[in-house]
């Protein structure tokens, strides 16, 4: 259906007409007999009224939003290719609340139902002993863990937080079909997709009384704080998370900034006292509760997984002293077991004396007699998965397998039944979804999410909707990939205060209770967020004045141009990128007469070290390993460079004067981005060391400049050129003019960039803001006195300042160069080396990677 | 027969080492035929944290964390244990092999349910079928499984040989079955994946075997090692062990620290540390009869 369709004139049929549901599955919008249900028709009128331009506008602008926010999952987790847009549906999954409530009781049921068994499970195991739940599926299971058996978990909640994925069968009920109960993914998605949907259809989701999200954040708050621990107010929860390469980072930062929630990575705790802190500059801080989303046998590798580099050794053991609570206890993932759906009514029976409220799919484990008969007759009509081995195995569907393989499968059953598990095939039922300009029925699964408060559980009104882009209805995938659905449960009463209140959910900002602490880790980034952005900003600096001034002396015949001004510039740009040889090294003679390939290379080449693709590379990668830390609009300004820089490098400019189109806004980018980071982050200690890296990087840039611009010397005219150029890149044309209408050019010039305190984009200037940055930097044990920075520091400063800018100008008479400026360049770049190294050293050295001490038994020879 | 066991394991960096965390299986448990009189684990240097606890197995783990930067670690065991050996039940007359798998299943067995466990593949011995394969020509149909299990246990001592360059720990059992190679550990391991493939329990013991000086001659400090060998359970009765590194049941002169699935449940001392660089390794072991008259341990 064209989208044109989408909007017939007033007196056609309605944009649905055209939408028809799959046979045999139960449709979210549409009755079997044709008719809209009631509680999507005010949105369905509202998209007619939209009309098919309305509707595009929308979905750009929803579009843009994920994109600006950088909202990513990375199906592949794939870490070059960073971010892969998340992808929303314009059209929420919309239910009725009546309905809903059903829902959450059943869910409620559930998460209870799993509490107790968690409980028993890792206590008395009474379940396996009243031969409730079978010895051999329990532990048998990679997710039991018997390390963790006997650990007494706070208030008897190992579970937490809990999320179901649920989907409709053709007889209209809800099932569960899967749990996910390690670290439930997806809340933050959840959140993400309500923002960007209640803003681009700001009046729909106004009124059609839609139940808001941010109560159930606030009730995960409350609860993370009560189950640490130590009760006080002041418990210190953090948000662990395996790093920027998995497939959520995104949801983690963003929910860690959400929640007002250190986002940790393993390397930034420690076990020790028994008990588990945090490594900040400097400090230890005590860490009552994690929420984690690192998977059981990846936290501890002293007793789990001892290959595990996600993990913190002795984490067990700190939780088995009760000094801290982890969200969810370890262990909790044996619920995700396959086979355990078979065993849930009986177990809801013996455990809560209740009818199991929310069925699960029809689930058969093989190794009970009569349901394996059941599984090997009916085989064709069910899905069939191995529940041994490490690693769980897909669902096979022997419906649709060659007769031998299907014979092996049933022979493999018999043999082994106990390690096989059957599920009905289902009909999942089918929502529509705006696919290109279509509206068409696509499968979906809704996951829900519940949190532990103090007498139960509560359940996040909503959830987060997927509908799989191919039509395929078997096996829906637990990963979070496909097509996301904001999930809109509708108030019952029409009218409601809350409707009179401004719609959008970016309103319900964070409290941040606790000023987030600085990991060695996140100081490291930040210190190179600030060195790559000013190196970034220096060399396209540097490019485009190189490219103007190529442009001016273009109608100079070649052999003059390269011994004009260029030539310092071009042999700055090697130095500066250290892109040896180019224009220093061997073959630089044939690449000064013809400089363009070489200049391109280093504009668009992402392979290239040094290259400015590379940097900016680079730059983002750092950003995203601290994407917590950077507000929404430095967020912003990061992608804008991202995508810069993806346009650079795979669309390479073919020509200069192209090329210098393109660094036009990547400067804009970089000066928003340093703009952003003086002006918008609160300068705390993070910031001081994004400021350090920039001068240090700043101050090394204008050594380099000056070294390969004014040591040489060159005829008058050319010197001028030369002057003009490094004034250009410096930024301070206007001053020197201004300042300084005779006197030796050079020695002027010197004066203004390398002297001057007062001019930002001198050396003097970078090296004062050092000094006054590194006495705000944690000083450590040291009470009075100076540390090793400050020295260093402080010994540059009074060189700059000592210097006789008459000496330095003098040109040795044999090398035509001046010597001594040189020696004080090199000398100078040489300190700033030694500040960067002594600040990674004092504040970056991050913990050595842990090693395993193991040893096989020895045996008497016999 | 009264033991003292001293167990010595000396670690020594090339670097300090400046935070360690370990968990130690070291103190010996109960069983039928043992008892544990006496028992501590002393670090030095002095742990910052030391907490005992007991583990889904029964056995007592030590869990130590030392916060201070140390270039060398020991870790000294001392235990008194008594064995009070049962004369294991006469073979021919122990029941089918057949009928134990079968009555793990037997509802209401307590015994025989905790035992489940047991007959299932874990960590570190997969189902293999090399290993079912070569276990599955001992055990013949309707065996006595004591007279099978002896059959199987010699097996193993007369095909593979006693190797300690041929595996690590981390060598998987397919490997150590197609070498014909490996040391009590491996055997241990080989032992018990037959036997779990043939759907029995079977459980690994971590322990000492005491040695005696050849006639004459006086026994040698740290002579002694930790040792490893299997134990199968006898419905009614409990379990019994079995050497395959040695070709023998359990007598008196074996002394059980811990039982486990496989190795990585009961490894005598593990643990994670920073820094240290290389290491060295030292363990000593001696077992040493106490005099009757003798005192128990301080």
């Amino acid at each position: 259906m064209p989208l044109a369709d989408l909007a017939p004139p007033p007196d056609q049929p309605s944009l649905v007409d055209a939408y028809a549901p799959l046979a045999g599955c139960y449709d979210e919008m549409r009755t079997a007999e044709g008719e809209v249900r009631p509680h999507w028709q005010y949105f369905l009128d509202a998209l007619r009224t939209l009309g098919p331009a309305g509707i595009e506008e929308r979905w750009r602008e929803a579009s843009r939003l994920i994109r600006d926010n950088g909202v990513t999952y990375n199906l592949h987790g794939d870490p070059q290719g960073m971010s892969r847009s998340w992808e929303l549906d314009l059209l929420p999954l919309m239910i009725r609340s009546e309905e809903w409530a059903e829902l959450e009781r059943g869910l409620i049921q559930r998460a209870e139902l799993f509490n107790l068994i968690l409980l028993d499970l890792y206590g008395p195991r009474d379940l396996i002993r009243l031969e409730l739940l079978p010895a051999e599926l329990i532990d048998g299971h990679p997710g039991y863990l018997l390390p963790c058996h006997g650990i007494e978990i706070p208030g008897g909640r190992p579970l937490v937080h809990y999320a179901a994925d649920l989907t409709r069968l053709p007889d209209g009920r809800w099932r569960v079909i899967g749990d996910r109960t390690q670290s439930p993914p997806g809340a933050g998605y959840a959140l993400e997709n309500r923002v960007v949907l209640s803003r681009v259809l700001p009046s729909l989701f106004r009124d059609s009384h839609v139940h808001r999200l941010a109560g159930f954040f606030r009730s995960m708050r409350r609860t993370l704080t009560q189950i640490a621990p130590q009760r006080a107010e002041d418990a210190r929860v953090v948000f662990l998370t395996p790093g920027p390469q998995n497939e959520a980072y995104f949801e983690h930062a963003y929910l860690a900034n959400y929640l007002g929630y250190t986002l940790v990575q393993g390397g930034d705790l420690s076990v020790r006292d028994g008990a588990l802190w945090l490594r900040t500059l400097g400090r230890l801080e005590r860490i009552d509760a994690v929420l984690r989303r690192v998977d059981d046998i990846w936290c501890d590798p002293l007793e789990l997984r001892e290959d595990s580099f996600l993990g913190i050794p002795g984490l067990v053991q700190a939780a088995r002293a009760g000094n801290v609570t982890l969200a969810n206890a370890l262990g909790s993932g044996v619920l995700e077991h396959d086979a355990l759906m078979a065993f849930l009514p009986q177990l809801c029976q013996h455990l809560l004396g209740e009818e199991l409220v929310l069925p699960d799919i029809p689930t058969w484990w093989c190794g009970d007699p009569a349901s394996r008969e059941h599984v090997l007759d009916n085989l064709d009509q069910l899905l069939v998965k191995s529940i041994s081995g490490p690693s769980s195995q897909p669902f096979l569907a022997p419906g649709t397998m060659s007769p031998e393989a299907r014979k092996k499968l049933a022979q493999a059953i018999q043999a082994h039944p106990s390690r096989y598990v059957a599920q009905e095939r289902i009909q999942p039922s089918t929502a529509p979804a705006l696919i290109g300009q279509h509206l068409e029925p696509r499968p979906t699964v809704l996951r829900t999410f519940l949190m532990a408060e103090d007498d139960g559980y509560t359940v996040m009104p909503g959830g987060l909707g997927r509908v799989t882009l191919g039509n395929e209805s078997t096996g829906v995938s637990s990963h979070l990939g496909g097509l996301g659905k904001d999930v809109w449960v509708l108030a019952s009463e029409p009218e409601r205060q809350e409707s009179l209140l401004p719609a959008n959910e970016m309103l319900m900002t964070p409290a941040v209770v606790q000023e987030s602490a600085v990991s060695s880790r996140v100081a490291d980034n930040l210190f190179w967020i600030g060195r790559y952005a000013e190196r970034a900003e220096g060399l396209v600096r540097l490019l485009r004045i190189t490219i103007f001034k190529y442009a001016e002396r273009s109608d100079v015949p070649l052999a003059k141009a390269a011994s004009s001004c260029l030539r310092p510039l071009l042999e700055a740009l090697t130095n500066q990128t250290q892109s040896f040889p180019g224009f220093v090294g061997e073959g630089s003679e044939k690449r000064l007469r013809e400089p363009v390939p070489e200049l391109l290379s280093l504009i668009s080449d992402r392979n290239r070290l040094g290259s400015l693709p590379q940097t900016l590379q680079a730059l983002g990668q750092a950003a995203y390993s601290v994407r917590d830390r950077l507000s929404g609009d430095t967020w912003r300004v990061i992608g804008n460079i991202e995508s810069l820089q993806a346009s650079l490098s795979e669309h390479p400019p073919a020509q200069l004067s192209q090329a210098l189109d393109e660094l036009d806004p990547l400067v804009t980018a970089l000066v928003a981005f340093s703009g952003l980071s003086q002006e918008n982050m609160t300068h705390n200690e993070g910031w001081h060391f994004l400021e350090v890296g920039r001068r240090l990087e700043r101050g090394a840039a204008i050594a380099s400049l000056l070294l390969s611009t004014l040591v040489p010397t060159s005829p008058e005219q050319d010197e001028n050129m030369v002057i003009e150029a490094v004034l250009g890149i410096t930024d301070s044309v206007i001053t020197y003019r201004r300042r300084y209408r005779g006197g030796t050019r050079v020695g002027a010039l010197l004066d203004l960039v390398f002297q001057d305190e007062g001019n930002p984009r001198a050396l003097a200037y970078q090296i004062v803001m050092l000094q006054k940055l590194v006495t705000e930097l944690p000083r450590g044990d040291l009470a009075v006195g100076r540390t090793a920075v400050e020295k260093l520091v402080m010994r540059s400063l009074t060189d700059i300042r000592l210097a006789e800018i008459d000496a330095l100008i003098q040109v040795e008479k044999q090398s035509e160069r001046r010597v001594a400026l040189a020696r004080m360049l090199v000398e100078l770049t040489e300190q700033l080396a030694a500040i960067s190294d002594a600040i990674t050293g004092q504040y970056f050295r991050h913990e050595e990677q842990p090693h395993s001490l193991l040893r096989r038994t020895g045996s008497p020879t016999p | 027969m009264k033991y003292r066991i001293h167990h010595v394991t000396r670690y020594q960096y090339a670097e300090p080492v400046s935070l360690c965390h370990s968990i130690a299986h070291l103190k010996p448990i109960q069983t039928r035929t043992q008892r544990c009189l006496a028992s501590s684990v002393r670090v030095d240097p002095w742990p910052s944290v030391s907490r005992e606890h007991e583990d889904f197995f029964g056995n007592r783990v030590s869990y130590f964390s030392i916060q201070q930067a140390h270039k060398a670690l020991e870790v000294t065991a001392t235990s008194e244990v008594e064995i009070t050996p049962l004369p294991p039940p006469e073979a021919d007359r122990t029941p089918p092999w057949e009928n134990v798998a079968e009555r793990l299943y037997d509802k209401g067995d307590g015994m025989m349910t905790d035992a489940r466990i047991f007959s299932l593949p874990s960590a570190h011995i997969p189902l293999e079928a090399s290993a079912t394969q070569y276990a599955a020509v001992s055990f013949t149909k309707g065996r006595p499984i004591l007279e099978a299990t002896r059959d199987f246990m010699g097996r193993i001592f007369r095909e593979f040989e006693y190797d300690p360059a041929s595996t690590t720990i981390a060598t998987p059992i397919a490997e150590v079955m197609e070498k014909r190679r490996g040391v009590c550990q491996d055997f241990a391991h080989v032992a018990i994946a037959g036997l779990r493939g043939l759907g029995l329990p079977a459980r690994y013991v971590s322990g000492y075997l005491e040695t005696l000086p050849p006639p004459g001659q006086v026994k040698l400090q740290g002579a002694d090692a930790s040792h490893a060998w299997f134990s199968i359970l006898l419905p009614d009765v409990g379990w019994i062990d079995f050497d395959p590194t040695n070709d023998q049941l359990s007598s008196e002169q074996y002394i059980t620290t811990a039982i486990g699935r496989d190795f990585q449940d009961v490894t005598p001392l593990r643990g994670i540390f920073y820094g240290g660089g290389a290491h060295e390794l030292l363990v000593a072991v001696d077992v040493n009869r106490v005099p009757e008259e003798a005192e128990a341990v301080a």
